[in-house]
């Protein structure tokens, strides 16, 4: 049976909305149908996917003006007769069709900074409770699909918030790590809400709303952070006890400048080798390098030498 | 030969031109809109009684209107528990003390602000639809910095239930009455609301870093943390039990009706 469908063709030039009628069966999903216009009526159609299984979080797209998985959305939730709207996630800039650069989210996760290994404890060592690493597990769900990061309309009507705010999926991130029971840092409060933008999330909860892994990311993460968050910063209780007790002379924590920390990586993302109109080949067999781009870089050789490596040791002044 | 757009990182930054606003095809319109009318009916009715002054207490059955208790102005007569030191004037509630506490702790409660958000404010009215504001600074700065205090009014929220648990006990004095069921009903709520609240879950436990070493805190957790799921359901049921304890009280004041009595 075929079914009306309507798909944004463009790049960052511009583009618009194109009318299809493609032929729907049982039991398909919204990336079968875009596979199936790939093959038949649009061959040139861009679109990322991977494992057709709600796990890779590469299918993100719009489909009638809501945040989700391609595949998975059944054809069945729809009308027989339902135009069916397919547009690129619209937070990102697009690259081409319903393809877009999400290194915004890359970015942030660099940013932030990563597990601080206890002291004294050797690797192989570490030793955990279940209750207390389970609230950081729920946290670990997460397929990176940036479905929250769109939704949240912090940045995606108010795309001036970008460099103050690193939205849901880094706050969980951050949640993940000050709920750790074996994470030595003690500034992630501090560190959320001056560097990450804990305070411009309204608690609006769209982005628990369209998590295809279903993380209660406002109940189980931005608040309880906000709650800690209120205790380091907005609680005049908790600060007059410190005082009083000299609480906050005891503790060794970090100084302030460390709450802006470094990337833990100090390498930007490389990009792909392009050819001299400025843009990549289409077939890896014309192209002077086969498959994608290493993550570290075309220009390493391997082994890398130890005083070139880029991991920031948490204990050593964190200098690179 | 075909090429690829752009490079990823080195190209444009422009978004997909979409002309729609949003395209969604739901009715995502409904849940703010019922929003907008329950709230907004409920503060209607809730400042009519409270500047009424008036059909607030049962003498013959000691019960007293959440809405105005504890009651501290001269017009309170016997519903007074616990002095009158304001005078009586129409501008000041009979609950003039706790009123403002209990206003601050459903205005800064992490649920309301979901709710108010979307169906007032339209920041925004629903996932992916416009923000209907050109500028955005969240939570960062005053005035709403300030709803970082949620857990004072909290904190007072509970001293208000207790007083509330009272004003239950103290009508139970007197028999029973359908009127001591609906109090008790409301109190119990009202208890499970406050308790629910996603401050009381940090404070309980969630601030913990290791559970294991807390085994008492980490039960009260769990506890509150399967209340708190309900926590937005609390808060609408709590906002009934309210108006009912109020409407059904106000009627037996004015001689509507007569209380259903059980014993005595």
């Amino acid at each position: 049976m075929k079914r009306h469908f309507r798909v944004w063709r463009g790049d960052a030039g511009g583009g618009d909305l194109r009318d299809f009628e493609v032929e729907v069966n049982e039991g398909e999903v919204v990336l079968d149908i875009i596979h199936r216009l790939q093959a038949t009526q649009a061959p040139d159609l861009a679109c990322r996917w991977n494992c057709k299984a709600g796990k890779c979080g590469s299918c993100s797209m719009e489909i009638n003006g809501k945040p989700r998985l391609g595949c998975m959305t059944r054809m069945s939730t729809f009308a027989e007769n339902e135009l069916i709207t397919i547009t690129p996630i619209r937070t990102f800039p697009v690259i081409r069709d319903l393809v877009t650069d999400v290194s915004f989210n890359y970015e942030k996760a660099r940013e932030t900074p990563a597990f601080a290994p206890p002291s004294g404890v050797a690797p192989g060592d570490y030793r955990m409770q279940q209750v207390d690493v389970e609230r950081s597990q729920e946290f670990r769900k997460c397929i990176e699909c940036f479905l929250c990061q769109n939704t949240c309309h912090v940045i995606r009507d108010h795309d001036e918030n970008k460099p103050a705010f690193s939205g849901p999926r880094s706050f969980i991130r951050a949640a993940e790590l000050d709920m750790h029971p074996l994470d030595s840092r003690s500034d992630r409060k501090e560190y959320a809400q001056a560097s990450q933008g804990l305070g411009y999330c309204n608690i609006t909860k769209c982005c628990t709303e369209v998590c295809p892994e279903h993380i209660q990311i406002t109940d189980n993460a931005i608040i309880p952070m906000k709650e800690r968050v209120v205790d380091r910063r907005y609680d005049p209780l908790v600060w007059l006890g410190r005082k009083i007790l000299r609480r906050d002379q005891l503790e060794t924590r970090p100084a302030p400048s460390s709450v802006a920390a470094p990337p833990s990586s100090a390498r930007l993302p490389a990009s792909a080798a392009v050819g001299p109109d400025g843009h990549m080949d289409i077939a890896e067999l014309t192209a002077p390098l086969q498959g994608g781009p290493s993550p570290f870089g075309d220009d390493l050789t391997f082994p890398i030498a130890p005083e070139e490596l880029l991991y920031n040791h948490p204990d050593k002044g964190n200098k690179p | 030969m075909t090429t690829t757009a752009t490079k990823p990182g080195g190209g444009g930054k422009a978004r997909a031109a979409i002309a729609a606003r949003t395209l969604r095809t739901d009715r995502w319109w409904l849940a703010p809109l019922v929003t907008f009318v329950g709230l907004g009916a409920w503060v209607a009715y809730a400042t009519v009684r409270v500047f009424m002054h008036k059909w607030f207490y049962v003498e013959q059955y000691h019960y007293l209107t959440p809405f105005y208790s504890p009651c501290i102005t001269d017009v309170c007569g016997p519903a007074a528990e616990f002095g009158t030191p304001l005078p009586s004037f129409f501008l000041i509630p009979e609950a003039a003390f706790t009123l403002p506490f209990l206003l601050l702790f459903r205005l800064t409660c992490y649920y309301y602000r979901k709710a108010y958000y979307r169906a007032f404010w339209l920041s925004p009215p629903a996932c992916a639809v416009p923000d209907g504001h050109r500028r955005y600074s969240g939570e960062t700065r005053f005035p709403l910095i300030f709803q970082n205090a949620h857990r004072y009014a909290f904190y007072a929220a509970v001293i208000i239930s207790v007083i509330n648990t009272w004003d239950a006990v103290r009508a139970q004095t007197t028999g029973l009455g359908l009127g001591n069921v609906i109090l008790w009903v409301n109190v119990i709520m009202l208890w499970a609301y406050t308790l629910s609240c996603h401050s009381c879950r940090h404070i309980a436990g969630g601030r913990l870093k290791h559970f294991s070493q807390h085994p008492v805190r980490y039960r009260f957790w769990t506890f509150v943390s399967k209340l708190n799921a309900r926590h937005m359901q609390l808060a609408w049921i709590t906002l009934g039990t309210l108006a009912l304890t109020d409407f059904y009280i106000m009627g037996l004041a004015a001689d509507w009706f007569s209380d259903l009595r059980i014993i005595n």
